[in-house]
């Protein structure tokens, strides 16, 4: 028997995602942060990072934006193959959820109806939403709000397959070093290797989700994400730019096979304001 | 660092010379937000000889959008947004009068070049840390384009705002002096 879920219960889950993860950091992160605060060599660097742990916990307890730039709002459900749905078009459902989040939640609205003509649609719809299907019954809602900042500096590119790993870290450290300060670090750096060009970069997202360094079940991934966290860390970029050692606080890879003549690249920041909340349906 | 210097607005171009990179100052007085669809406007007012929708004579342009303000407290979440998308404007800013710009990340590098010739500044706020600096904003009043929403120009208050000298009138860069001092 399908579990029937009526698309009107997703509204306002994603709402409360929404608020959630714009006025929370996780644990994990912030920890990191404190974590990063401990190394860091740079005189402001430390005044930054320290800065950046009591605006956590400030944003938090106050139930308020962290980051003004709460994002676009990116939605990712996988969905239980035996979930059966009824009610509006679960689309519709899910962008209801957002603008109701963003409207309570007092979070800013950055879209643009049109990239070109640039009329804010004043609600912060549509959200970028991705539906999975998956084993089970259940429904995993993730609302992961992307600041602007640091998603205009990623990058994807397409290797020949002769350039190898070290065609990879080239243009991991290349898209890293030219994003400088423009994408406000400590940065998690979210790299898709394989898949097509729009597989390789949803990769590229998916992989800022994982907890902060946790590395790759794939030990030649793992021990990539470790050397590129070195190097990207030497580049002396810093938090927010103004020079430092903590230039990025986690490298994660994610793969997936790729065509013979393909070796596909994409590189997703993370900027310091790491945001994603999860719930289960 | 040790040393903050305290800044009053109203302020001048000869108060800029004083500033040298890496300072770190706190700042009171007016602020105006302008972001990348204000300063369109502005140089399109510009262009057709209309008049700005605010005097930026001796004034700094914050690059900020807020939040929405919640209930109960005085400004909604801010922070500074990435400088370099303006830097087309920067000239046309500095021919409006404008003394400095308040933002983030490091800027082209002909930037540098007209700080030096219009001797202006720009100064470095820290982005993200938008909660706390929400507290850094006493009043808000929206002056112009109200229809951008969060970009519309906004006239801010500001008490003790944080900022770090990021470029000079001598055209001194401060991020690249620092990234110098740590890069391996």
């Amino acid at each position: 028997m399908p579990r029937v879920i009526d698309t009107g219960e997703v509204i306002g889950v994603i709402a409360g995602l929404c608020k959630k993860a714009c006025y929370e950091l996780s644990d994990d992160f912030v920890h990191a942060l404190k974590d990063a605060h401990e190394k860091e060599e740079s005189p402001y660097g430390r005044d930054t990072l320290a800065l950046l742990i009591e605006n956590a916990a400030y944003a938090k307890a106050e139930q308020i934006a962290c980051c003004h730039d709460t994002g676009t709002a990116v939605v990712i459900m996988e969905i239980g193959q035996e979930v059966c749905w009824r009610g509006i078009p679960l689309g519709e459902a899910v962008d209801a959820g957002v603008r109701k989040g963003y409207d309570e939640g007092y979070l800013r609205k950055s879209m643009v109806r049109d990239p070109l003509d640039r009329v804010n649609t004043g609600d912060n719809t549509p959200c970028v939403f991705h539906p999975e299907i998956v084993a089970g019954d259940k429904v995993r809602v993730t609302v992961m709000p992307k600041g602007g900042g640091s998603e205009n500096m990623g990058a994807f590119t397409t290797l020949v397959p002769a350039q190898g790993e070290e065609g990879v870290k080239d243009f991991v450290m290349k898209t890293v070093s030219e994003a400088g300060g423009k994408t406000c670090p400590p940065v998690i750096v979210g790299v898709g290797v394989g898949g097509t060009m729009d597989k390789c970069a949803w990769l590229s997202k998916k992989a800022l989700l994982r907890p902060v360094g946790k590395h790759s079940p794939v030990p030649h991934y793992a021990r990539m994400e470790d050397e590129l966290l070195a190097r990207i860390n030497s580049l002396g970029i810093g938090p927010l730019g103004m020079g430092g050692r903590m230039t990025a606080l986690a490298v994660h890879i994610e793969y997936f096979p790729c065509h013979i003549t393909a070796l596909p690249v994409a590189v997703n920041l993370q900027c310091h304001a790491s945001r994603f909340a999860s719930t289960e349906i | 660092m040790d040393k903050i210097i305290k800044l009053h607005t109203p302020l001048t171009k000869a108060d800029m010379g004083n500033l040298n990179i890496g300072d770190v100052l706190e700042l009171t007085g007016t602020v105006y937000t302008a972001r990348d669809a204000a300063h369109k406007r502005m140089q399109s007012a510009m262009e057709a000889g209309l008049a700005q929708p605010v005097d930026f004579r001796d004034q700094f342009i914050f690059y900020a959008g807020p939040c929405p303000t919640k209930p109960g407290r005085t400004m909604g979440s801010i922070a500074p947004t990435t400088s370099m998308r303006m830097d087309s404007f920067v000239e046309m800013t500095f021919k409006l009068g404008m003394l400095g710009m308040i933002g983030k990340g490091d800027r082209s590098g002909f930037v540098p070049g007209l700080c030096k010739q219009y001797g202006g500044v720009y100064l470095l706020s820290i982005g993200g840390a938008s909660a706390m600096i929400s507290n850094q904003v006493k009043t808000c009043e929206v002056v112009a384009y109200e229809d951008l929403g969060t970009e519309s120009v906004k006239r801010l208050g500001v008490e003790n705002l944080r900022l770090i000298v990021g470029i000079d009138t001598k055209g001194r860069v401060f991020q690249d002096e620092q990234i110098r001092l740590y890069r391996r």
